[in-house]
C-alpha cells in the first residue's frame, strides 16, 4: 500500500486509575476500508475518540498523523476540518428535523446569516443518491428506520468531503438486508477514495469488507492482518481477541454443586419496544437452578439488559409475551415492587445512572429497596437502619468512614458494594447482576466473586450478565449466549471456551 | 482554636447556615433603618401573620421541587378555594367544621388534577400546572363575578387569620402586659429543642458519625435558644401566639416529621435523587408524584383559608403570584432544581427572608417598583449562593 492517511505513533491514553490505552500504534492507508475488533474494553472506542478529537490534545501522549501532518485536535470541530467524521453507535440526529436539516446541521448552505434552503434541498437530494437512498429530503428523521438513519449520517459526513470515514459498530442495529445495503455502500465509497475505519463485532462481516483488520487487546494493538495475504480469518481474529490466559483471579468454589430444582424459567419470551419500534428479544427460553451462577454471555447491545428489565418488572415498559415461573408458580410482574416482592433482584449495569442515590448517604441507599422492614407503622427505625447499613458495611467489606458518608464520594468497587448491599437487604431468592464488575478494580472484583460464590453456596441463584469473557467462564456452572434478542447456544461452563462463546456471539 | 472550629464548620455547612445568616442580616439591617420599628412586637406579629399563607405553600412547594416538578396553579388555586370558602360560610350558611375540612379536601383532589397528566401522561408540570393556574383563574372570576367580594361574618373563622391563643386565665396580675402562655410555649420549645440536640449528639457519637466540636454545638445550642427566647419575647409583649402561627408550626413540624421520619419522605427524597434508581428499587414513582401534589393541593387550600381569614373576605385578585413568592421561598430556603435536596424548615425561613423584605421596606416607604427589583436581586443571589456552593457541601 502508498502512503498511510492516517498514523497514530504510541498512544497512550489514561483514566484513573484504569490504563484504556498503552502505547497504541495504528495505520490506515490510503484508500482502504480497516477494520478495528477487539472485545469489549480493548480500547476500541477510546482509540477512535482519541483520533477525533472527543479526547482533546494533551489529555493522550503520542502522536497523530493525519495526511502526512502532525494534528492536534482539541475539539471534534478540529478533525471535522481536516476532514474526518466519526458515526457513533447511538445516532446523532435530530429526530424531529428533516432530512435535509439533518445532513447540513452545522454546516448550513446560504451566506452565513440566512440559509439557503432550495439550494440545501438540491445538495440533498444529490447526497441521498450517493448513498442510494430514495428518501423524500423533507421526511422527518424520526419517521425513518435505523437502517435508513444510518445512511443518512453517512451522507451527512460525505457532504462534508471526508478523506476518512470513522463507523462505530454501525450494523448492530440494522437487519441483514440493511447490514447488506450498508456494506455494499462502503465499497462504492472506497472506489471514490474515501478511506474507512470500521468497528465490528461481527466478523463475517469484518471478513467480507476488511482490506486490512487491526486487533486490539487490552489497551494494546495485538497485530495487524493483510486480508489480501489470506491472513485474516475468523479463527485468527479470535484467536488473537481474546488471547489472553485466565489467571487465577477467580476465587475457587469448593464443595458445592448447584442442586436440580429450577427456581427460575421463563418460555417464549418476546419483547417489542415501542419507542425504538423493534422487536429486542425473541423467543427466549431458559431455567435457572438453585444455587448456580448462570452466565449470560455475548456483547455489549444483544439484548441481555433488555431481557433482565423486562423480566424484571418491565421498566422500560417493553411489549411482552411469554411466561415467567418463580419456583415453579407462574408470575406476571408489573412494577419492579412486585418482582422484588417476589424474591427477585437486579443490580444494574450503570450504578450511577440508576443505582444509586449518589446525594444520598451509604445506609439510604442500602435501605432504599427494603425500607418497609426497618419501619414500624410508616415510621423508619433510625437506630435499626444504621445497624443494618453496619452488617453489610462488614459483611461486605465497604470501604467507607462512616455509613452517614455519601455514596458519591466512595470509589466504584465501593459503591458496587453499596449496591449489593442494597439488593442483598431485600433478601431475593434469585439475584441478577448485570455486568458486576464492570468499571472496578482487581481487588474489588475478587472480593465480588467471593461473596457471588457464598451467596449460591447459602443456595441462592444467581444470573450473571457478562461481557468479560473470562469472568463468564471463571465464574459460571452454565453459560448462554445472547445474540441480536436470541439465545444462540448453551453450553455448561466446564465444556465452555472462549472461541466458543465467540462465535456464538458473533453469529 | 475554637475561632478556627468554628470557621472550618461555617465553611463546610455554609448551605446549611446560609440562609439564617441572611434572615439575620436582613433582620438587623431593617432594625436599623426603621430605628428599630421593624424589631417592635406589632410588626413582627404582623410580619408572622402575612409570612403564614406563603409559609404553608412554601413547605408544599419544598417537596414537589424536590421531585423535580413545579406547581404554578397554587396561588389562583388558593384564591379559588378561599372563596369557596367564603360562599360556603356566608351564603350556604355550612358551620366552620364543615368549610374546612371540606375546602381541604377540594384541594387534595385539585393537586391529583395537576398530578394526572404529570404522572400519566409525562407532561412537564410546568406546563400542567399553568393550565391550572388559568383554569383556577377563571374559577375564581367565575365564583366572585356576581357578588365581587364576599365578606365573612364568621368571627371563629377570621380569628384564623387575625386572632391570637388566649392566656392563662387568672395570672394578670403578674408580668403585666406580657402574654403568659406565649412565653410557657416558647419556654417549652427551647427546652424541647436542647433535649432533642442533645439525645441526637449522643446517637451520632455512638455510631461515631461526625459530630460538631464541643464547644461549637454549645455555641449553636445557645444561640438557636436566645433567638426563640427573643422571639417568644417579643410576641409576648404584644398579642402573644397568633393563630396563623400556631397552624404554621404544627404544618411545618407534621411535614418534617413526615420528611424526615417516614418512610414515604424517604421515598419521596429517593425519587427527587434519582428517579430511575427510585424505580428500580421497587418505589412507584408515580404515586409518590400523585401524593406530593394531593400534599401541594391540601396546603393551597390551607393557604386559602389562612388568606380569606385575614382579610376577613374573598377578593377577586387573592391568591395572586402567591406561587412565585412560595417558589422563590422555596429556592431561598436552598431547595435544588436538580432535585432530592430541600428541607420544609429551610422554605420556613426562605419565606420569612422574603416577608421580611417585604415588611421592612414597607416600613421604609420604599416604592414597589424598587420593592421588586430588591426581591427578584436576592432570589438569584440566593440561587446563585446555591450553586457556588454546592461542591462543597459533598
Amino acid at each position: 500500500m502508498d502512503t498511510p492517511i492516517l498514523e497514530m505513533r504510541n498512544i497512550t491514553k489514561e483514566f484513573p486509575g484504569v490504563k484504556a490505552l498503552s502505547n497504541v500504534s495504528f495505520s490506515v492507508a490510503q484508500g482502504e476500508i480497516h477494520c478495528l475488533v477487539g472485545e469489549n474494553g480493548a480500547g476500541k472506542s477510546t482509540l477512535m475518540k482519541v483520533l477525533s478529537g472527543v479526547w482533546p490534545y494533551g489529555t493522550y501522549t503520542g502522536d497523530i498523523f493525519f495526511n502526512g501532518e502532525l494534528q492536534s485536535f482539541k475539539h471534534i470541530a478540529d478533525s471535522e476540518r481536516a476532514g474526518i467524521a466519526v458515526i457513533y453507535q447511538e445516532l446523532a440526529l435530530i429526530p424531529e428535523l428533516s432530512v435535509y436539516e439533518n445532513i447540513f446541521i452545522g454546516h448550513e448552505i446560504g451566506n452565513g446569516f440566512t440559509v439557503d434552503w432550495n439550494e440545501t434541498i438540491k445538495r440533498a437530494n444529490e447526497m441521498l443518491a450517493r448513498v442510494r437512498l430514495d428518501v423524500n429530503p423533507a421526511t422527518k428523521i424520526r419517521d425513518l428506520g435505523v437502517g435508513k438513519q444510518q445512511l443518512i449520517e453517512i451522507a451527512k459526513a460525505l457532504s462534508r468531503n471526508v478523506k476518512l470515514l470513522i463507523l462505530d459498530e454501525p450494523t448492530a442495529a440494522l437487519n441483514e438486508d440493511d447490514s447488506e445495503n450498508l456494506l455494499n455502500l462502503l465499497r462504492e465509497q472506497k472506489a471514490q477514495g474515501v478511506t474507512c475505519i470500521m468497528i465490528s463485532h461481527k466478523l463475517r462481516e469484518v471478513l467480507a469488507i476488511a482490506d486490512t483488520v487491526t486487533v486490539l487487546r487490552d489497551g494494546q494493538t495485538v497485530c495487524t492482518l493483510d486480508a489480501h495475504k489470506g491472513e485474516v480469518t475468523e479463527q485468527v481474529m479470535i484467536k488473537h481477541m481474546v488471547g489472553r490466559e485466565i489467571d487465577n483471579i477467580y476465587p475457587p468454589r469448593v464443595g458445592h454443586q448447584p442442586s436440580e430444582d429450577v427456581v427460575f424459567e421463563v418460555r417464549n419470551w418476546r419483547a417489542y419496544d415501542p419507542a425504538l419500534g423493534r422487536t429486542v428479544l425473541k423467543d427466549m427460553n431458559f431455567k435457572i437452578r438453585k444455587g448456580e451462577i448462570v452466565a449470560f454471555a455475548g456483547l455489549m447491545g444483544s439484548g441481555r439488559t433488555e431481557l433482565a428489565l423486562s423480566l424484571f418488572g418491565n421498566p422500560t415498559h417493553y411489549q411482552i409475551s411469554g411466561e415467567v415461573y418463580v419456583q415453579g408458580k407462574p408470575v406476571a410482574f408489573g412494577h419492579p415492587r412486585e418482582a422484588i416482592k417476589s424474591g427477585v433482584a437486579y443490580l444494574t449495569e450503570d450504578r450511577k445512572g440508576n443505582g444509586l442515590i449518589l446525594i444520598q448517604d451509604v445506609k439510604q441507599n442500602i435501605s432504599l429497596a427494603n425500607l418497609e422492614e426497618l419501619a414500624h407503622r410508616g415510621i423508619v427505625d433510625a437506630n435499626a437502619e444504621i445497624k443494618v447499613a453496619n452488617e453489610y458495611r462488614a459483611s461486605l467489606n465497604i470501604k467507607t468512614p462512616t455509613v452517614a458518608q455519601k455514596v458519591g464520594n466512595l470509589s466504584g468497587g465501593n459503591q458496587q458494594k453499596v449496591c449489593l448491599g442494597k439488593w442483598l437487604f431485600v433478601k431475593p431468592n434469585i439475584l441478577i447482576l448485570d455486568e458486576p464488575t464492570r468499571g472496578i478494580d482487581v481487588g474489588a472484583k475478587y472480593e465480588i466473586y467471593t461473596i457471588m460464590n457464598q451467596l449460591v453456596q447459602q443456595g441462592m441463584s444467581i444470573i450473571m450478565i457478562s461481557s468479560e469473557l473470562p469472568e463468564v467462564l471463571g465464574m459460571s456452572d452454565r453459560i448462554y449466549v445472547v445474540s441480536e434478542g436470541r439465545i444462540t447456544g448453551e453450553v455448561p461452563t466446564a465444556e465452555a471456551t472462549q472461541e466458543i462463546i465467540m462465535q456464538m456471539a458473533t453469529n | 482554636m475554637f475561632i478556627k472550629d468554628l470557621q472550618r464548620i461555617l465553611k463546610q455547612n455554609i448551605r446549611e447556615y446560609g440562609m439564617y445568616i441572611a434572615l439575620f442580616v436582613i433582620m438587623i439591617i431593617f432594625t436599623i433603618a426603621t430605628d428599630g420599628i421593624f424589631i417592635s412586637s406589632r410588626n413582627i406579629s404582623n410580619l408572622l401573620n402575612q409570612t403564614g399563607y406563603i409559609a404553608v405553600l412554601a413547605v408544599g412547594m419544598t417537596l414537589v421541587i424536590v421531585i423535580r416538578h413545579i406547581d404554578l396553579s397554587v396561588g389562583f388555586l388558593a384564591g379559588f378555594l378561599g372563596a369557596i370558602a367564603a360562599i360556603a360560610l356566608a351564603f350556604w350558611k355550612l358551620p366552620m367544621v364543615v368549610v374546612i375540612p371540606l375546602v381541604l379536601v377540594l384541594g387534595a383532589l385539585a393537586g391529583l388534577f395537576t398530578a394526572f397528566p404529570v404522572a400519566q401522561l409525562k407532561i412537564p408540570a410546568f406546563v400542567a400546572s399553568l393550565a391550572g393556574w388559568l383554569i383556577y383563574r377563571g374559577a375564581l372570576l367565575l365564583v366572585t363575578a356576581s357578588t365581587g367580594t364576599i365578606i365573612i361574618a364568621n368571627d371563629t373563622f377570621n380569628a384564623i387569620g387575625n386572632g391570637f391563643i388566649p392566656d392563662i386565665p387568672g395570672v394578670e396580675g403578674f408580668l403585666p402586659g406580657v402574654h403568659k402562655l406565649t412565653l410557657l410555649l416558647g419556654l417549652a420549645a427551647i427546652v424541647l429543642f436542647v433535649i432533642s440536640q442533645l439525645n441526637d449528639r449522643k446517637k451520632k457519637q455512638s455510631y461515631n458519625f461526625e459530630t460538631l466540636p464541643m464547644n461549637v454545638f454549645i455555641l449553636k445550642l445557645v444561640f438557636i435558644a436566645l433567638v426563640l427566647a427573643a422571639i417568644t419575647w417579643v410576641l409576648a409583649g404584644y398579642n402573644g401566639l397568633s393563630w396563623t402561627v400556631v397552624v404554621v408550626l404544627i404544618v411545618v413540624a407534621v411535614y418534617h416529621f413526615i420528611t424526615t421520619q417516614t418512610v414515604l419522605g424517604r421515598h419521596i427524597y429517593a425519587v427527587g435523587g434519582n428517579p430511575e434508581a427510585a424505580e428500580l428499587s421497587g418505589i412507584n414513582v408515580k404515586k409518590i408524584t400523585y401524593v406530593v401534589f394531593a400534599s401541594m393541593g391540601l396546603l393551597s387550600a390551607l393557604s386559602g383559608i389562612l388568606f380569606a381569614s385575614r382579610l376577613q373576605s374573598a377578593t377577586v385578585t387573592a391568591g395572586t403570584l402567591f406561587e412565585m413568592d412560595a417558589i422563590a421561598a422555596a429556592y431561598i430556603g436552598g431547595v435544588s432544581a436538580a432535585g432530592g435536596v430541600g428541607n420544609v424548615m429551610g422554605s420556613l425561613i426562605g419565606s420569612l427572608v422574603t416577608m421580611s423584605l417585604t415588611s421592612g421596606m414597607n416600613l421604609m416607604n420604599i416604592d414597589i417598583a424598587y420593592q421588586y427589583v430588591v426581591r427578584g436581586a436576592v432570589l438569584l443571589g440566593a440561587v446563585i449562593f446555591d450553586v457556588a456552593t454546592r461542591n462543597r457541601g459533598k
